[in-house]
């Protein structure tokens, strides 16, 4: 009531028709609340509820309150929706009924009512108010772009693309006649169902193959997939199914290291295949692989693997060498630590853990002799002077010049006197050693000299011309390690004021005086003239084992406990020339030979290598070094095989004497 | 997102650097690294602003949806953005040799696609699209006659054609209702899916125009009215028009050998002009075999009972230029009935038939695949009804030197070569497989010899020291009875004991001699060229283990299985 009280004439540009007919509704209700008014005054029915929303009411039985407060009851009507259609159909008046919404009653409205004219609320008055306080868009003062654009060319409007309803709001009479005339005219056509589906043409139809250019150049193809081998069939050879054990191998296997992602499976006929569950994984991780997964060229290293091997002289060119064993000297019980081959040839020496050593013959491999000593044995040397027949030998901290008296006599008995002829020296002097004549008994047995060093000896070595004897007692922390002996003079001389490491063994240079001195990891070479230290070779290797100085005095081998053997070039480097890796265990012990060009070395792994070691006169000529033989014979006991190796003063054979209690001679 | 589809759509992948350090900038953390120019590359791309638009439709979308603005949304809906992937395709293969290069991941995914139901996974529209190109691909193979080999593995059927000089090979998933997993990213499939529909689609219709045949393929006027005449009544919606009934056939599982028929009266066209130049080049000799092969079943009328898998049966036999045909309620499409006196080859996968016809093989479905990678007809003894099959051997494996063959490959071989074998099949094949088999033995021993030098060398070591031993005791003996004659003091009788003469072989020793030489020039080899050379022995050792693994096995088990067929023979 109160909208429609306020409701006044307004000039609207349009009537919308649903408007209208709100209005006219409004109109029908409102000339039936003024009957409503008209009634009350009779009958005092008034319902109190006053001016609210009826539906409130919807779910009661009453329909608000009278005067006296009692309930209004709706009026009992139980029509549904068959009887409201009958109703409609059957009853004339039905147009002309309408629900009072206070009272809930039907009232048939009178002609009279029917035709009360509606009140004009948009009368021709201009009221002060408007019906809306809105003002007015700027859209309204000024026309669209596309307004603009309809109005110039209405062909080429774009209706498909322009909003439905913001056309239907603002096209004017003019638009709408051109609109229409262009659907008339076919200019407009109603819209097109769009291309679902994909359209294909012959792509390559101008491939111009000079045009690939760029990015194919440095483009990497995927690979393909790897094609699928017997273990994949259904139905695979027996032999390609897994066994019980690789089953459980493959279960337990991590999924990324397993060498078949699956299990090969037999299946007796096709129809018992099934679907293989991981297929899209499969799809979906080649998906991955194929934008994920960095490519890269790798340049497959297709070598031949003989082409590796390096073309070497044939053994068979570089004879002569020891190739086979030819005899075994057997008689010591325990390991035999040390032999030595007396510089005619004709004899060697060895010596043992068992306290003793023995002379054998070497061509019959027969015992001459066998001399008890004190202690384990731990080194034999046989004095390189062939006009003297003397052996030295360490055991314990002692050193034994013995006279086997064996070969010559003449040199024998010479050998006797000039060990007697010495004087004694008018002064006594301050020795580290105790230089003591053996008598008796023990000269019988061959005794000449017994030397008692403070500490074990471990090596003894001759120099070249046989007088002088350099021993090695390895401490480390004492400066006397290594002392040199004058036989003739039964002198002795600590050569070093400072211990340089422990001092492994020691050499002399077999024509110049100089003086090898390995310790851990060093070779030091001093000359023995000027006292003074020339070289340090740098061995590269944890232990040094033992050495060997070539004949010609320019190159040294040295043996390590770590399996490696360094060969120097002293004219070259400090750095060793060439490291050999031949052996699998730790090398004992390495030499050369007197004349011919080889070099052999006995290790823990119970072979004993034979090298051909050519050292040239040139000095732009490296020396080369072939191996040339593997001998085997030694068999391993505790762990250790070849103790020494020693090679002949004149033929290329080569003793060697093992922990297994032999000495062997190949030729 | 959008940059792995801009990626996957065109074929952007990451680079491993040179220098990982330097670039990750000193940390040693697993990265992917892309090239800068690759990225800046697809930066000029035309359809990232078409993915841009996309996004922007999602975006509008979804605030309609939000808003309930129904005819907005019908209106975005109506104009979606939509791209195409036409330019990448030429751009990423400029030469459509390239294309085909490429093509057996695209196959693959369509393949799957195509037999994934229409439920959530993807669109319909793609599936629907996959399914329309795989067909017109196995059409194509068909017609063109270009598949060479296929294999049932436990994964799915594998296809490999030669088309245009290409292998393309493919893989097809068992007919069966996918299991999807959920930790699958099909958006990463779908993109991929997206690329290789169009490339496959382009591709298709390249090769359709090489064939001359009408892309989108059509039935042929003779195929299609007996078609019409079979399947009206049945089909009553797809005979309205032509295109209708052929896209509605499409969608069906009958298409392929529907189209098929009609191919077959085109192809008699193509493949002579290729047997002209064929002529020109002069490698005759594999021409016709491989003519020999596209008309394997030539002449050959089968029919499919309805358990075996139709689609694979039908398209592999078509290829070969075989007529097939399957129950009429089975799928549209069947050409003759199983009563057709004219049937050579009735393929079964059950234990047993019920009524039979005397002349036609009944055969179980490996023997079409197993002839087709042999390149000729198999004897059908071997895959009647209810017999074990033997084993389906895999087409892609190529044995090398020292790889382990099979023996039912050799026995194959020696069928390729023409070689039959004399006594009756179950026996004779048997004795061959063996005898190959311990001549693969030796062999491979003696090639372990030559390898493992070490053992050799221990080996050799064992066998040296007892004769050693021996002649050592042999000297002993002699010298201590030489001793005990002098000790009884006669006059020394100088006796000339015959020596025995040591059997030299010559060979033998050459070989050692030579064996040494290797061994010893080893020992001389340089650090690097030894660790290398260690690396190639090792894994030619492993081959070969392998191999002598393989053969152990399998001789075990005809061992086992000989043993039990004597068992039974006694019993019985």
């Amino acid at each position: 009531m109160v909208c429609c009280g306020t409701a006044s004439s307004r000039a609207l540009s349009c009537f919308h028709p649903a408007a209208l007919s709100e209005t006219l509704g409004s109109c029908g209700t409102q000339s039936e609340q003024e009957e409503d008014d008209e009634r009350r005054g009779l009958a005092d029915i008034r319902n109190t509820v006053g001016n609210i929303p009826m539906e409130w009411y919807k779910d009661y039985p009453h329909i608000g309150y009278d005067l006296e407060g009692k309930k209004i009851f709706k009026p009992i009507r139980n029509k549904d929706e068959l009887d409201e259609f009958l109703d409609k159909m059957e009853n004339p008046d039905y147009w002309r009924t309408v629900q009072n919404k206070m009272t809930g009653e039907d009232i048939r409205l009178s002609d009279e009512q029917v035709d009360l004219p509606a009140i004009d609320f948009f009368s021709s008055e201009v009221m002060i108010h408007p019906v809306t306080n809105r003002p007015r868009d700027k859209r309204s003062f000024i026309p669209s772009l596309i307004e603009k654009e309809k109005a110039r060319s209405p062909c080429s409007l774009p209706i498909f693309t322009v909003n439905h309803e913001t056309v239907t709001a603002s096209v004017s009479h003019h638009q709408v006649g051109k609109l229409v005339h262009a659907i008339k005219m076919g200019w407009i056509k109603p819209r097109r169902p769009k291309e679902t589906t994909p359209q294909y043409y012959d792509l390559w139809a101008k491939e111009d193959p000079n045009s690939i250019v760029g990015r194919h150049s440095m483009h990497v193809p995927a690979p393909k997939m790897r094609l699928p081998g017997h273990e994949e069939s259904y139905n695979p050879p027996p032999e390609y199914l897994l066994s019980e054990e690789e089953r459980l191998a493959w279960a337990q296997q991590d999924p990324e290291d397993r060498k078949l992602s699956y299990l090969p499976q037999k299946f007796p006929y096709l129809r018992a295949v099934p679907a293989y569950s991981r297929f899209i994984h499969e799809r979906f991780e080649r998906c991955l692989d194929l934008y994920l997964c960095p490519r890269q060229r790798k340049m497959r290293v297709n070598v031949n693997p003989e082409d590796l091997i390096p073309k070497l002289p044939k053994p068979k060119d570089l004879q002569p060498f020891p190739t086979t064993q030819s005899l075994v000297y057997r008689g010591h019980s325990s390991l035999v630590r040390t032999i030595s081959v007396s510089p005619s040839g004709q004899w060697l020496v060895s010596g043992s853990d068992d306290c003793t050593v023995r002379f054998w013959e070497v061509c019959t491999a027969r015992c001459l002799k066998t001399v008890e000593v004190g202690g384990a044995v731990k080194c034999v040397a046989w004095n390189p002077n062939p006009s003297i027949c003397l052996v030295a030998i360490s055991y314990d901290d002692k050193v034994l010049l013995m006279n086997p008296s064996l070969g010559d006599r003449l040199i024998s008995s010479a050998t006797d006197q000039l060990i007697s002829s010495y004087e004694e020296p008018e002064e006594e002097r301050e020795q580290p050693v105790q230089w003591s004549v053996s008598e008796g008994e023990e000269h019988e047995r061959g005794h000449r000299l017994v030397l008692n060093h403070p500490k074990v000896v471990k090596q003894v070595t001759w120099h070249g011309k046989g007088d002088y004897m350099a021993c090695v007692m390895p401490d480390n922390s004492s400066t006397l390690q290594v002392l040199i002996h004058q036989v003739s003079k039964r002198r002795t001389q600590n050569p070093f004021r400072k211990s340089k490491g422990l001092v492994q063994c020691v050499s002399f240079h077999p024509v110049r005086p100089y003086f090898f001195v390995a310790t851990q990891r060093y070779v030091r070479v001093y000359n023995l003239i000027k006292q003074e230290l020339t070289k340090k070779l740098m061995a590269n290797c944890k232990w040094i084992s033992s050495m060997a100085v070539h004949p010609a005095g320019d190159n040294v081998i040295c043996g390590s406990y770590d399996s490696r053997l360094a060969w120097f070039d002293l004219d070259l480097s400090t750095k060793p020339y060439k490291v050999l890796r031949h052996h699998k265990k730790a090398l004992r012990s390495v030499a050369y030979h007197r004349h011919y060009p080889l070099f052999a070395s006995g290790s823990d792994d119970g072979n004993v290598i034979v090298c051909h070691g050519m050292v040239y006169n040139d000095l732009l000529q490296n020396p080369l070094i072939v191996p040339v033989k593997v001998l085997k014979g030694h068999s391993i006991t505790h762990d250790l095989g070849v103790l020494d190796v020693s090679f002949h003063p004149t033929q290329p054979w080569v003793f060697s004497s093992g922990a297994d209690a032999t000495v062997r001679l190949f030729t | 997102e959008s940059r792995r589809r801009l990626c996957i759509l065109k074929g952007i992948y990451p680079h491993e650097p040179k220098h990982k350090k330097k670039v990750n900038k000193g940390s040693t953390a697993p990265r992917t690294f892309y090239l800068l120019k690759d990225i800046r590359f697809l930066l000029h791309e035309p359809i990232v602003s078409k993915f841009r638009d996309y996004k922007i439709f999602i975006r509008k979308l979804r605030k309609a949806y939000g808003k309930a603005n129904w005819s907005g949304v019908e209106r975005l809906k109506e104009n979606k953005p939509s791209y195409k992937l036409d330019h990448i395709i030429k751009e990423r293969y400029p030469s459509f040799i390239d294309a085909l290069r490429d093509l057996d991941d695209a196959l693959s995914m369509c393949f799957l696609f195509s037999t994934f139901a229409r439920t959530g996974k993807c669109h319909v529209q793609t599936i629907q699209l996959c399914r329309r190109l795989s067909v017109e691909w196995m059409n194509y193979i068909i017609s063109s006659r270009s598949l060479r080999k296929v294999f049932l593995s436990i994964k799915g059927i594998y296809y490999q054609a030669e088309v245009l000089g290409q292998t393309v090979t493919w893989i097809t998933p068992y007919q069966f209702a996918h299991d999807h997993p959920t930790d699958v990213d099909y958006r990463v499939m779908a993109t991929f899916t997206e690329l290789y529909t169009t490339l496959l689609g382009f591709v298709n219709f390249r090769l359709y125009q090489t064939l001359n045949l009408v892309y989108p393929p059509k039935l042929d006027g003779q195929s299609e009215v007996g078609l019409k005449a079979e399947f009206e009544e049945d089909f009553a919606l797809e005979s309205e028009s032509y295109t209708e009934k052929l896209s509605a056939l499409s969608a069906s599982l009958a298409r392929v050998v529907a189209q098929v028929e009609e191919e077959e009266a085109e192809l008699d066209q193509f493949p002579s002009e290729a047997g002209e130049q064929g002529n020109l080049e002069a490698r005759e000799k594999v021409e016709l075999e491989q003519s020999r092969q596209r008309t394997l079943f030539e002449g050959l009328k089968f029919f499919l009972n309805r358990e075996v898998p139709r689609e694979s049966l039908a398209f592999v036999i078509r290829s070969f230029g075989g007529q097939v045909s399957w129950d009429k309620s089975l799928c549209i499409g069947s050409t003759y009935e199983v009563t057709d006196e004219t049937i050579t080859h009735h393929i079964v996968d059950r234990p047993s038939v019920g009524t039979q016809y005397i002349n036609r093989f009944y055969i179980q479905p490996q023997w079409v695949y197993d002839s087709i990678n042999g390149k000729l007809l198999l004897p059908v003894e071997e895959y009647f009804l209810g017999v074990t099959l033997p084993p389906h051997l895999s087409p892609f494996v190529e044995e090398s030197e020292g790889d382990y063959v099979p023996p039912e490959k050799v026995k194959l071989m020696a069928l390729q070569r023409g070689e039959q074998p004399g006594q009756p099949l179950l026996q004779s094949p048997c004795e061959c497989t063996r005898a190959s088999f311990s001549q693969d033995i030796i062999f491979t021993e003696n090639e372990e010899e030559d390898d493992e030098e070490e053992e050799e060398e221990e080996e050799e070591e064992v066998e040296d020291e007892p004769s050693d031993d021996e002649e050592e005791a042999e000297d002993e003996a002699n010298l201590a009875e030489m001793e005990e004659r002098r000790l009884k003091g006669k006059s020394l009788s100088v006796k000339v004991t015959p020596g025995k003469v040591k059997p030299e072989n010559r060979a033998r020793a050459a070989e050692e001699e030579k064996a040494e030489e290797k061994r010893l020039a080893i020992m001389m080899m340089k650090k690097k060229e030894k660790y290398l050379y260690d690396k190639i022995m090792f894994g030619k050792k492993r081959k070969v283990r392998e191999a002598n693994k393989l053969a152990a096995k399998r001789k075990a088990h005809d061992d086992a299985s000989t043993t039990d067929k004597k068992k039974k023979k006694k019993r019985s």
